[in-house]
């Protein structure tokens, strides 16, 4: 028996009495909460699936058991990404054996029987009917679950595979971690400093660079930044949530003046003083560029855009960026995105002008893990934090870190050219 | 004896592997051979089947369990695992291994000074809830 105080529906599941799908969700979900120090369980209204990304047969089965068993998802259930494109037929790792591709193929199929929304994202927050404001969700993938926390403002902790799906399961997760008001309080303070510009403030790179120094830092805690422009947008908010919960393992940041539970710093720290305070000025930010890169400037093998999943705005931003150019010949520009953000690009036209041009969209999947892609070897330039983390630990590549506009330029020219400019500090 | 939480019930008993940081099974671990790749990792190279693994906690992708059960299932998992916190993803993992193959691999918690003391290839045996280390 357990120490939570569960509802009848909840009991009747832990007993068995709903079937052993729901038996076995249950003790899972109870479990996980009694680890976590939870008094009882609350409902979800959303859930981001993981455990649809293959990785060995262990998911196939699992998933099996529940279809078998007739589950099927209690609340909106989206899709990750998945490690092979179901559209592009020669889009799959080379080195990966036709079973892997196989066992892929068939996990989706049964994650669309449990009536999950196939959209096959780690951006799901850029598709309409998503959550808002201080709902409970159920989050999986890092940056998913950082953004939906502070960008968004719903509730989340980080669900890892099988438990998300038992949460999805019985439409309930633990009360307890980000789900708790005093657990989502601010713990360290990151200042930038007079010297950082506000022209580079509001770069879109500085957002990654920034996300990258502070995740290093802050590891696990709740860090809050100070010193952002009101006008930050949501791509950057993507941008510090990829990279702060890949360096490190955040889950939840606030932004003074920019997220929504951090109107002000009081508010963001929940009127307690900072565990400390760090000030971040040009010389921690060239730091954190530098160690984005492992690669010297040099001729290019491939430009990787779009981790996480390419906005409908950067689209609009890249699109103006290519104009009159080409991406020279033999150089290979891929953009990660998801099929609706494509679809709404290729209404404007902006798909078929970038691949004219020379760059190529692919969906459901991404290229960091996904060596399929031709040309992961080599020089590769990227505009996102999490891809030059990540990257050169699973594909045989070297990576150099750059801004939209740099990668773009770049991607012209065939080698690496970078911006220098923004990155001298304010003169003294 | 050292003093044990009971994460995940089970006895097993083999020779211990220790991790001095965390580890990803998702990216860091290979569950198809039980080898730890992460090649940041100070134990990169080491090979997990057979043993009870001691690591502080896992960290990082939410792939982590699916890590776990398929190296279970392939055999070349850890028989048991040692952490110093309550980490709901190896729970995850090794409940889900249990329920699809009936393989049961238990899991406690020490505190972290207790685990800092155990030492590569001593031999670890969890019984009844009790972990003793044999010399």
């Amino acid at each position: 028996m357990t120490t939570l105080d569960l509802s009848d529906t909840d009991r009747a599941a832990y007993s068995g009495e709903r079937g052993p799908v729901l038996q076995f969700a249950a003790q899972m979900v109870v479990r996980a909460g009694e680890l976590m120090g939870a008094r009882d369980l609350i409902d979800v209204s959303f859930v981001h699936v993981d455990a649809c990304h293959y990785y060995g047969q262990a998911h196939v089965d699992f998933a099996r058991f529940v279809v078998e068993g007739g589950g099927k998802m209690m609340v909106p259930s989206w899709t990750n990404t998945v490690p092979v494109s179901v559209e592009v037929p020669d889009m799959r790792p080379p080195e990966k054996t036709p079973e892997f591709i196989a066992g892929a193929r068939e996990l989706m199929g049964l994650y669309e029987q449990m009536g999950c929304r196939p959209v096959w994202t780690c951006a799901p927050y850029q598709l309409p009917g998503g959550p808002g404001l201080g709902e409970h969700i159920v989050g999986s993938e890092s940056n998913a679950v950082t953004y939906y926390n502070s960008a968004v403002g719903a509730r989340t902790n980080k669900y890892g595979d099988f438990l998300d799906v038992c949460c999805a399961l019985l439409g309930r997760v633990p009360n307890a971690g980000l789900h708790l008001d005093d657990n989502r309080r601010g713990q360290i303070l990151f200042r930038l400093a007079d010297d950082v510009p506000e022209a580079l403030r509001a770069q879109e790179m500085l957002a990654h660079v920034l996300g990258h120094h502070v995740g290093k830092t802050a590891r696990s805690a709740i860090p809050v930044i100070d010193g952002l422009p009101a006008s930050t947008t949501l791509d950057s908010q993507k941008a510090i949530s990829a990279a702060t919960a890949a360096s490190g393992g955040v889950a939840l940041f606030h932004a003074v003046g920019v997220t929504p539970e951090a109107p002000d710093l009081e508010t963001a720290l929940g009127s307690q003083d900072p565990a400390r305070v760090e000030t971040v000025d040009m010389d921690t930010l060239r730091t954190a560029r530098d160690d984005l890169s492992t690669a010297s400037p040099g001729p290019l093998d491939m430009v990787a855009l779009g981790t996480p999943h390419f906005s409908f705005t950067e689209f609009a931003r890249l699109v103006d960026l290519m104009k009159g150019q080409n991406v020279a010949s033999g150089l290979i520009v891929y953009v990660s995105t998801s099929r609706h953000v494509r679809e709404l690009a290729a209404q404007k036209g902006w798909v078929e002008e970038l691949e004219r041009a020379g760059v190529q969209i692919i969906v459901d999947t991404c290229t960091y893990f996904t060596p399929a892609v031709r040309g992961a070897t080599g020089r590769v330039m990227t505009n996102s934090a999490k891809w030059a983390y990540y990257a050169p630990g699973m594909l045989p590549v070297e990576v150099c870190f750059g801004s939209l506009e740099d990668c773009v330029r770049s991607a012209v020219a065939s080698e690496v050219k970078r911006d220098e400019s923004l990155w001298q500090g304010r003169p003294t | 004896m050292i003093a044990v939480t009971v994460l995940h019930e089970g006895d097993a008993e083999g020779p211990l592997l220790v991790l001095d940081e965390p580890l990803s099974f998702w990216g860091g671990f290979d569950p198809q051979t039980g080898r730890v790749v992460d090649q940041h990792h100070p134990q990169a190279g080491a090979l997990a089947g057979g043993t009870v693994l001691a690591l502080p906690e896992t960290r990082g992708s939410a792939g982590t369990p699916a890590g776990v059960a398929e190296a279970i299932r392939k055999g070349c998992g850890p028989v048991a695992i040692i952490t110093a916190k309550k980490d709901v993803n190896l729970v995850a993992g090794v409940m889900t291994a249990r329920q699809l193959y009936d393989i049961c691999v238990p899991v406690v918690e020490v505190a972290q000074d207790e685990l800092s003391k155990l030492t590569t290839g001593q031999t670890a045996r969890l019984s009844g809830g009790n972990l003793t280390i044999l010399p």
